[in-house]
């Protein structure tokens, strides 16, 4: 048998250089742990979505139909058509690089194909061989190449490593909104039924029971119930909180995670401590139980569906407008596309805060308030009591969520009620933060647990600067407003940072809120004593 | 020690020869990305650059501790255990400091005093990559175990569901636990 052993020197001459193939000819390796599977048919067939089928990225055959290529080039004619911005972002590209390094992927992985010019020019060279006479003329030497099986699995891998959190944007000089080439590419993959799980179970369920989780009404409300008990244990209060009730000034609408999932479950009593506190007139729904729009990850179409069941539950219930809370795609949804695709809610009323007589004129057109707002308002107006020293045993950081920092420019109201719910708290560095932020690496459909490894690719440069504060300050605190971000942060920290808890906003109200009649509390919400230093 | 001497005063031109070699095991046109070295927008890059440093400080000591390189090899090997890797590339930039020192210091070496002290020396580069492949088992177990914490946590989500769509007294059907 032949020793196949290396010998020490041999081992030395590795040859760590990659093949020189030029990215046009790397065809997709898909290893395990750096993909997300495919949709369950059963969830694919509820929404309606064309070619149902089992099948998973690693097969050899996708089971595609037969005439998939001419499903693709008709869907991106249609497309192209359709949406203007799709026109111009697939043109105007100069591959100047200013984008090339700003994608926490590419930072994560090195892999070149994700840096988003090159992401979007997975797209553009299809579109240059089709749709543009150059293309057709001069082929691969202008830049475009054929739709082949192997550049559709390329779209599938790389599409889905893109979580739409636009930065990259951030930095184009052009404008380039890299997010909706990918919202583009997807929508194609869906033509021929490649859909993901992570975004295609939630959105069959949400449609299916109101929520991602498919929570049922009764169940939501036997949750409500529970958890309104758990805030009389911890503060004596017995709180109220209404389901479906006609007639309610508000409807509050938050992710289903909030209500279902740890650590939200903290958030979750926050509110529900603060609206009692200041005595708002409000109402839960069990239809419209779900602030988050996995939708928006999948097609313009998909995501309309999901976010009109928000508005028509406000509408059937009479409530004049809608608050929202800690969520992070919700906000891109409701502040850049619903008023166009289920707007105008001119059944609503301009958003008039209650307690505090604030009129939110930049509600104007959505009539939905966020809670980060909301709450903002009542502190600056004095109408909370609150001891920041129940959050001493947290030094703090705040990580500004994709959405509601570059989508709707929410920087400074969560900082506000920072300052005054804790006294301990430490910016990440700034070119980390606001809408320089960098995202979580989960979001936008890819925090399944099978894609954990390119997960924790995506997630270093975020966790590189909490471990910069950790180091500096001391920080065993991330808070967020984003229900994906409270999900999928911890397992990252805990690779990543260890020692760094991850916490809702709205967690820290609630530790701070000093209530009318409460008794004294001994703990924070998650059962730490209160002077007693955190893990 | 004719050797040390020499490691000290080149070390600059074989740190930053052992860098381009790692910057090298990534795709071809990402090492010139990997050579900015603001720590926040290039953790890979800034990580590889001062944890070498430190390992090549430890190395020119009379004994290496080993608590201190652990410590920076477990930075790297940490960003390493999930790109793209196989095991033996994510863990074999170590053994790259010996061709760095070789091609930098070259015919240096082959003098007899020299290469006495490099027989000497080499172990304790051996010793790094020993423990560097600790290090990448502990990530690789670490990945693992923050699967298994996720479907935990996943399923527990499901039995609560299960559990509350039985209802709280059993009255729309049967609990589940």
């Amino acid at each position: 048998m032949t020793d196949t052993t290396k010998k020490p020197e041999e081992l030395l001459k590795l040859d760590y250089t990659p093949p020189k193939k030029g990215w046009m000819e790397t065809p997709v390796d898909f290893k395990k742990g750096t993909y997300c599977y495919s949709a369950p048919q059963k969830h694919q067939e509820y929404l309606g979505l064309p070619y149902p089928r089992q099948w998973q990225p690693f097969d050899a055959d996708w089971k595609l139909p037969e005439n998939w290529k001419q499903i693709i080039l008709e869907g991106m004619n249609d497309r192209l058509k359709k949406y203007r911005s799709f026109r111009l972002y697939m043109d105007i590209c100069v591959r100047c690089g200013a984008c090339a390094d700003k994608c926490h992927f590419f930072i994560g992985t090195g892999d070149p194909k994700n840096m988003p010019v090159l992401r979007a020019e997975l797209l553009r060279s299809v579109y240059r061989k089709y749709f543009t006479l150059g293309g057709k003329l001069f082929g691969k030497v202008g830049g475009a190449r054929e739709l082949t099986e192997d550049v559709l699995k390329e779209w599938y891998y790389y599409f889905y490593q893109c979580t739409e959190c636009r930065r990259c944007s951030v930095f184009c000089p052009y404008g380039i909104d890299t997010c909706e080439i990918t919202m583009m590419a997807r929508d194609l993959l869906s033509l021929v039924g490649c859909n993901v799980g992570w975004v295609i179970e939630p959105a069959s369920n949400c449609f299916r029971t109101g929520n991602h989780l498919g929570v049922p009404p009764h169940a939501f409300k036997d949750t409500l119930d529970f958890a309104i008990d758990e805030v009389e244990d911890l503060t004596g209060v017995k709180v109220e909180a209404s389901v479906n009730r006609k007639g309610a000034e508000l409807l509050f609408i938050t992710p289903s995670a909030d209500y279902f999932a740890s650590p939200h479950w903290y958030t979750f009593l926050g509110y529900l401590m603060l609206f009692h506190e200041i005595g708002l007139d409000y109402t839960w729904s069990a239809y419209a139980s779900e602030g988050g729009n996995f939708g928006l990850f999948h097609s313009a179409e998909m995501m309309k569906r999901l976010n009109a069941k928000m508005y028509a539950e406000a509408k059937r219930l009479g409530v004049k407008w809608i608050l929202g809370g800690e969520c992070g795609h919700m906000w891109r949804v409701v502040h850049q596309y619903m008023n166009t695709i289920n707007g105008p809610a001119d059944f609503l009323e301009e958003p008039v805060s209650p307690i505090t007589g604030t009129k939110f004129e930049n509600a104007k057109a959505t009539k939905m308030v966020h809670i980060c707002e909301f709450t903002a308002d009542l502190i600056k107006n004095n109408k909370l009591k609150l001891d920041p020293s129940r959050n001493d045993h947290w030094k703090m950081t705040f990580h500004d969520s994709c959405n509601p920092a570059r989508a709707m420019g929410l920087f400074e109201e969560p900082r506000y009620i920072i300052k005054n719910v804790c006294n301990n708290f430490y910016e990440m560095p700034e070119n980390t933060i606001k809408e320089y932020t960098f995202c979580c690496g989960s979001g936008a459909g890819l925090g399944s647990d099978e894609n954990l490894e390119m997960r924790l690719r995506g997630g270093l440069p975020r966790a590189n600067a909490v471990k910069y504060v950790k180091e500096k300050h001391g920080v065993n605190l991330l808070t967020c407003i984003c229900a994906i971000d409270r999900a999928v942060l911890p397992t990252l920290l805990q690779y990543w940072v260890p020692g760094v808890e991850v916490s809702g906003l709205h967690e820290l109200v609630g530790n701070a809120l000093v209530m009318k009649g409460e008794k004294e509390r001994t703990t924070d919400m998650r059962g730490t004593p209160r002077k007693q230093e955190a893990k | 020690m004719a050797l040390k001497t020499l490691l000290t005063q080149n070390k600059n031109s074989i740190l930053q020869r052992w860098f381009n070699l790692i910057a090298d095991t990534y795709p071809t046109g990402v090492s010139d990305f990997l050579k900015d070295n603001d720590r926040f927008t290039n953790p890979v890059g800034h990580t590889i650059s001062q944890e070498i440093n430190s390992l090549y400080d430890e190395l020119l000591q009379d004994r290496v501790d080993s608590d201190k390189a652990a410590a920076s090899l477990d930075n790297i090997i940490k960003i390493r255990a999930v790109q793209d890797f196989s095991p033996q590339e994510a863990i074999s930039f170590v053994f790259l400091l010996k061709k760095a020192i070789t091609d930098e210091l070259g015919s240096e070496l082959e003098k007899k005093q020299s290469f006495g002290e490099w027989l000497e020396f080499e172990p304790g580069i051996d010793k790094l990559a020993s423990i560097a492949f600790d290090k990448y088992m502990e990530s690789r177990e670490k990945i693992c175990e923050l699967r298994v914490n996720e479907v935990r946590a996943d399923r527990e989500i499901a039995f609560r569901l299960l559990r509350l769509m039985g209802g709280k007294n059993g009255k729309h059907g049967e609990a589940v636990e």
